[in-house]
């Protein structure tokens, strides 16, 4: 053990390149990742069915944090039940949101269904700004998951490791459920061809309520685990929206795995710029994705110009 | 005929306004009308949703905020440079974009609108959170004093005026009419030879130098130039004012800019206050609903049905 740490300061060095720092941004680089991968998952699933670009998920990421925060708060609800319930009070607000707001208007043009759910962001946003100010508010870290685990190169804290794991796995649980399960294979059949399956006897709009319900519920989880690292206030979902947006032009919305490693993927250059070059770890995404609209247009993933 | 002697009544009401009501209010509403104008030039007659329209606002204010605060010039030179540098930012932009359609669209401008904001927030020139404060009017051909707000209004009436009767020419022009057809039906535009993407970077580059000049102006008018132009907010109340108006109409977008612009004085004032953003939410939400047509759309639809 003592021979690693010894190495590890030889290292620690290597090449002009203070290790400890380049890790510690890229364990924030993947931490962002992830919350990238769940929003953008969310994005494509119901872009998939509905083809529908959901303008509120940001505002329902920022839903799920304060839900959790005020479940705690109020209702002394645990860090636990919270990531078990704040995703289906989130997924249910999505269901009465499509079900009364988007499906009036899901024969219009599909630009309606982006400013309808802008307008639903805006009311979330405002509603909250105005309740609890626009200042951040603290969520403590649940006790099972304080302290952190020292590496060779860096102390991982034992939340941040959480949050990596837990997010990849409901990632690889979703990309799962669709690509090789029957429900998934209603949810895909429908994205093909939704009159087909209607006429096979499947209630094609449940599904689509249901599928609008689950990836929001995604976006509500997202919001949970983001409580307790990012502080939880008003305007956390508009900015990471614009960039999940950047991802999925990046990514493309052929494919949900191609969403989930894009999202990942952003995460890990952002953190390596901000150790590189820091000025630019804001624009750096919205950099890429000047870069592929040049190369190519349609997305890493993308299916169709 | 009809219509002229209705636009000549609206432009008289426009002479006299200063008169009845606070000339700076109403240089905001002409600020902003010829700012939804120019967005709906794209939305209502080209059918490209930008959602970082603010951008081009925020780049006009900022170049003549930025002008006239360090060099001694005069305010058209001023407002000439924020409108020449709004439409190069329109034109590189505006090369992106046109490569995606649809909500793509919308992502792409948001996302690079978003890149423009962080420049913004960090370059020198700007001021930061501060923005650029205490921007002096100037005098127009270094003859006419601006300081007064009566003087001011005539101007940014005239800027209005010029802005509008160029959309008015490009909307009735044969390169309106092929905006119009790709509006409609893209792919046929395409089978029948026309170039679209090139269309569509032309009304793109077009738009975003008219938002310039709402924006250099709307500097002058307020003597500030700040993070709020650039923001994702601004690009959505734009939206919204279209949207309300509207789209593809003439004078939607400016009956969509006096009702918003009147209802945030209005609510900024009342008990509502903090609730701006809410309100504004919510008529997004009914404008998507039940009024896709906006208030000038409705209106027609009424004259047609019973004159």
């Amino acid at each position: 053990m003592l021979h690693g740490y010894a190495l590890g300061a030889v290292m620690a060095t290597f090449l002009g390149i203070n290790l400890f720092g380049l890790f510690g941004q890229l364990l924030v680089g993947l931490i962002n990742g992830s919350f990238y991968a769940l929003l953008a998952l969310g994005l494509a699933i119901i872009f998939g069915l509905l083809k529908i670009i959901n303008f509120s998920q940001g505002a329902l990421y920022m839903l799920g944090a304060f839900t959790a925060w005020m479940a705690l708060e109020y209702l002394q609800i645990n860090y636990w039940w919270a990531l078990f319930l704040v995703p289906l009070t989130v997924g249910a607000f999505g269901i009465l949101l499509e079900r009364f707001l988007i499906r009036p208007i899901a024969n219009e043009d599909h630009l309606y269904s982006l400013l309808l759910t802008f307008g639903v962001a805006l009311i979330l946003q405002g509603l909250f700004t105005d309740w609890f100010g626009s200042s951040g508010l603290p969520y403590a870290i649940p006790e099972e998951l304080k302290g952190g685990t020292k590496l060779p190169f860096m102390y991982l804290p034992n939340y941040r490791a959480w949050i990596i794991i837990f997010s990849l796995t409901v990632c690889a649980a979703t990309w799962f459920m669709i690509e090789k399960t029957k429900l998934g294979a209603y949810l895909r059949a429908g994205t093909e061809n939704p009159q087909l399956m209607q006429a096979f006897g499947i209630n094609v709009p449940l599904i689509v309520t249901l599928t609008y319900g689950f990836g929001v519920g995604l976006a509500g989880l997202a919001g949970v685990l983001a409580a307790p690292v990012y502080s939880v206030s008003p305007e956390m979902g508009s900015n990471i929206l614009i960039v999940v947006f950047a991802i999925v032009v990046i990514g493309g919305m052929g494919s949900i795995g191609g969403a989930i490693l894009t999202g990942l993927a952003m995460g890990i250059i952002e953190g390596l710029t901000k150790y590189f070059y820091p000025e630019a770890s804001n624009t750096v995404i919205f950099l890429v994705m000047v870069l592929v609209l040049l190369v190519k247009p349609s997305g890493m993933f993308g299916k169709e110009a | 005929m009809k219509n002229k002697k209705l636009n000549l009544a609206i432009f008289g009401l426009a002479l006299l306004a200063p008169f009845a009501l606070y000339p700076v209010f109403l240089m905001k509403v002409l600020c902003f009308a010829l700012f939804a104008c120019a967005f709906n030039l794209l939305l209502g007659f080209a059918g490209l949703l930008s959602f970082g329209h603010a951008i081009f606002l925020g780049t006009g204010a900022y170049v003549t905020g930025y002008l006239m605060l360090t060099y001694s010039i005069t305010p058209e030179i001023g407002i000439v440079a924020g409108v020449i540098v709004s439409a190069l930012v329109g034109l590189v932009y505006g090369k992106l974009a046109v490569k995606r359609e649809g909500i793509y669209f919308a992502m792409v401008t948001l996302a690079l609108a978003q890149l423009m904001f962080f420049f913004y927030l960090q370059a020198p020139f700007t001021g930061g959170e501060d923005g650029l404060q205490g921007v002096p009017r100037g005098a127009l051909f270094g003859l006419i004093d601006l300081t007064d707000n009566m003087v001011m209004y005539y101007f940014v009436l005239a800027i209005f005026v010029i802005g509008f009767l160029l959309i008015y020419r490009t909307v009735h022009s044969p390169f309106g009419q092929v905006l119009k057809a790709i509006r409609e039906n893209e792919p046929r535009a395409i089978s029948l030879g026309y170039k679209v993407n090139q269309y569509k970077l032309l009304a793109f580059v077009l738009s975003a130098a008219l938002a310039g000049l709402a924006g250099s102006t709307k500097a002058l008018v307020f003597q500030l130039a700040s993070l709020n132009d650039v923001h994702w907010f601004m690009s959505g109340e734009v939206v919204l004012m279209t949207l309300l108006g509207g789209m593809g109409t003439i004078w939607g977008p400016v009956l969509g800019a006096v009702t918003i612009v009147g209802l945030q004085n209005f609510l900024a004032s009342g008990p509502l206050a903090n609730y701006i953003h809410v309100v504004m939410g919510v008529v997004f939400i009914l404008c998507v609903l039940a009024f896709r047509n906006g208030l000038v759309g409705e209106l027609q639809r009424l004259v047609k049905k019973n004159f």
